[in-house]
């Protein structure tokens, strides 16, 4: 059992969640995942690691509800636990330094992008944080993006925080003013997408975290695979990470939908 | 271990029942059939075994088949040299409890053995019967009725001295558990890691319950745990804790059971359409997740036209799980004859007897879909057998021009597994094969690494339940051997 030990709501649908879980506290890096189990009976989901205290023991998770499983997460209080966490998954970041790196997240991707932002930081780098929303309410952990950024645009579908427009739109400005030598994006696979195709244009390398449907996580069941570079992969195993010019969206996409009806 | 009066050839209750019956009359006596659930009831039912398991009076005359050779042969034809001759005879004198003893001496699973096992290719293929032009006798039926019927003492009625020296096992499928219960039984202070919520591996997640329900894996586990062994759950080695971890933990030794990994897909157009999907996936959903059951919410696709691509067991247990999920027609398309299916003979006519359709010589080239991208149909390449190929098998060769359009709704592609590449990427200096796998010495079962010992599909690359309990034996003799001097 992994205790939930802090939760804080940043919207109504979306929580951030610190939970007891000392092993892997210890062995994650950047861009890891964990596998989560809510309770018995309960579906095994895929969750980027936020960020992690190896001291106290705990991981961060930030979570959308978005079907049964996620808001079975989100419904559980301090005190009470998660069945299964298991992880350190997939291959962790790779972070050195290049010069100029944008890191663009949209919604809940902002939280696995955070330990991305400190790391590309750490490695002597100057980040520029496009954080992207539909909504003010929608933008989370502007703070602590801040905090490790050399500069931070805010982009909103609405206008109702920082400049009215799409996260590509922020991403543009950086490269059309500044030589930009690379770009990490996680966020929905639509917004890759788009992120992908306006860096691709300008020729700039590009990082994406794929959040895909997966059961084991370890590299058994092959739900994940998705087509990169025209052959199939693994997100498990072979990602999460993936140069974005080279993965099929549109797939991904489809497959995504897989359960929706 | 064993009194020599329970397994002793020489014994006095053997000679009285060698002498009971004149071999004519013995041989005479017809191979005991399976009582099995009706087809039409199974198919509605995944818990309930197919395979009733014999009645007490059942197993004795069967045992009262085996002629008890002086030299058997049947046992060379076992993975784990099981003495077979002395677990029948006990069970013919109404013995259970000691049939049970004489198989725990050389198998951690025995309940699992006499379900799963290939016999028909091991020990009843080697059965004296078979040169008198007899069908063998029965052994992994008995084996199986021993298992379940003498009541679940721990795997050591005797405690074990301690020794204090700590083992780790990476993964609890059949090949670490029994290793670990060989180790237990030698004192060692043994913990088995797993990466699922479940302990028991491909027991657990891949076999079905209407082949292997999950109560007699866990009462196997339950055994191991009386035994002293400590399970840990939802732990990766490799990932959660490395292996340099566990040896800063006192770990003196480590047996990588880690398993087979990535499914096998083919590479062909439309392989990842919705509703395609390795047989992995299918069968964890159902077996491990509990998908398609009330309380349950991992969701799994419900087809009614199924295809199901491979001959082995696991496309077996693919399609005749998707008739239980409610298919109303699935096939099994294999390149090759029924005669070359690698899967074992009872599941194939299991199969069929709940209305699997065999498209043999055929292979799927394409599958094509909608326009939300769902699998609508295949495209399946007829096939012809040609020359033998390097395994003896006639190998297929295509028709030229004869490709058909199969529709179809959902695709399970049954063709085998890569190993976990988790242990083999993390950790420096592990000699691998080409293939993937742990190269380890085949005596002893150790790796390139000293402290390092694998076995099992990591080691194998795709093999069976008893091969890989007889890679744990022998590396447990191996590890014990190294650090007891």
């Amino acid at each position: 059992m992994f205790k939930i030990v802090d939760k804080q709501h940043f919207s109504p649908a979306v929580v951030k969640l610190v939970v007891e879980a000392p092993e892997i506290a210890r062995a994650r890096k950047a861009g890891h995942f964990v596998i989560v189990r809510a309770c018995e009976g309960g579906e095994r989901i895929p969750l980027t690691i936020a960020d992690a205290d190896p001291v106290r023991g705990t991981i961060t998770l930030v979570v959308q509800s978005v079907g049964v499983s996620t808001r079975k997460i989100n419904a559980l209080e301090p005190g009470e636990a998660l069945i299964d966490v298991v992880g350190p998954l997939g291959r962790a970041t790779h972070i050195e330094k290049v010069g100029t790196v944008v890191c663009c997240g949209g919604g809940v991707g902002v939280a696995p992008l955070l330990p991305i932002i400190r790391a590309m930081k750490q490695a002597g780098n100057r980040v520029v944080s496009v954080l992207a929303a539909r909504t003010r309410d929608l933008i989370i952990l502007e703070e602590q993006v801040r905090e490790v950024s050399d500069e931070v645009i805010i982009m909103t579908d609405d206008g109702s925080y920082g400049t009215k427009g799409l996260v590509t739109d922020g991403v543009e400005s950086v490269i059309q003013r500044e030589k930009v030598d690379q770009v990490v994006t996680i966020g929905p696979a639509v917004m890759m997408k788009f992120v992908s195709l306006l860096t691709e244009k300008y020729g700039i390398p590009t990082v994406c975290s794929l959040n895909t449907i997966m059961v084991d996580g370890t590299g058994m069941c092959g739900a994940c695979r998705v087509t990169v570079d025209g052959r199939t992969r693994f997100v498990c195993i072979d990602g999460p990470e993936f140069d974005a010019h080279k993965v099929d969206f549109d797939e991904m996409m489809m497959r995504l939908r897989a359960y929706n009806d | 271990m064993t009194d020599n009066n329970i397994a002793s050839r020489d014994s006095q209750w053997r000679e009285e029942l060698r002498k009971a019956m004149p071999a004519k009359e013995r041989t005479a006596i017809p191979r005991v059939k399976m009582p099995e659930l009706d087809p039409a009831y199974r198919i509605t039912t995944f818990t309930e075994e197919v395979n009733q398991g014999l009645s007490a009076e059942q197993a004795v005359t069967e045992a009262t088949r085996c002629l008890d050779c002086p030299d058997p042969t049947c046992t060379k034809g076992c993975p784990v040299s099981i003495d077979i001759p002395a677990f029948i005879k006990n069970v013919q004198r109404g013995r259970n409890d000691l049939a049970l003893e004489v198989l725990r001496n050389t198998s951690a699973l025995p309940a699992v053995c006499g379900r799963v096992c290939p016999q028909e290719r091991q020990c009843e293929s080697k059965c004296i019967y078979n040169r008198m032009g007899k069908q063998p006798v029965a052994i992994g039926y008995i084996e199986r009725f021993a298992a379940d019927t003498a009541g679940s003492e721990p795997v050591n009625a005797q405690p074990v001295e301690p020794n204090g020296i700590k083992i780790a096992v990476a993964g609890s499928g059949p090949s670490g558990l029994s290793f670990a219960a060989d180790m237990a039984a030698r004192g060692f202070d043994v913990t088995v890691f797993e990466a699922l919520h479940e302990i028991g591996g491909v027991l657990k997640y891949g076999i079905p319950e209407f082949r292997l329900p999950n109560a007699i894996v866990d009462r196997e586990i339950q055994g191991l745990q009386a035994a002293g062994v400590k399970f840990v759950v939802d732990t990766i080695i490799g990932k959660t804790i490395s292996i340099d971890n566990l040896r800063e933990r006192g770990f003196k030794g480590i047996f990588v059971a880690s398993g087979a990994g990535l499914p096998r897909f083919m590479g062909i157009p439309g392989e990842n359409l919705i509703g395609v999907m390795s047989s992995n996936e299918y069968l964890t959903r159902i077996n491990l997740m509990g998908a398609g059951r009330e309380g349950f919410d991992t969701p799994v696709a419900h087809g009614k036209v199924v295809a199901v691509i491979g001959g082995g067991n696991t496309a077996m247990d693919s399609s005749r799980t998707a008739r239980r999920m409610g298919a109303e027609k699935v096939y099994i398309v294999y390149r090759r004859s029924e005669a070359e299916m690698p899967a074992r003979v009872e599941e194939v006519k299991h199969a069929k007897e709940e209305g699997i359709e065999l498209m043999t010589l055929s292979n799927p080239v394409e599958y094509l879909g909608d326009e939300k991208g769902r699998v609508t149909a295949m495209k399946v390449q007829r096939m012809e057998l040609g020359e033998p190929d390097e395994s003896g098998r006639r190998s297929p060769v295509p028709i030229p021009g004869a490709v058909d359009t199969v529709p179809v709704d959902m695709v399970i592609v049954s063709v085998g597994v890569s190993p976990n590449p988790i242990i083999p990427n993390s950790v420096d200096g592990l000699d691998i094969s080409r293939r993937g796998t742990i190269v380890i010495n085949d005596d002893t079962m150790q790796s390139s690494i000293g402290d390092l010992y694998a076995g099992g599909d990591i080691v194998r690359g795709g093999a069976t339940v008893i091969l890989a309990m007889g890679d744990g034996r022998r590396a447990a003799a191996g590890m014990a051997a190294a650090l007891i001097p």
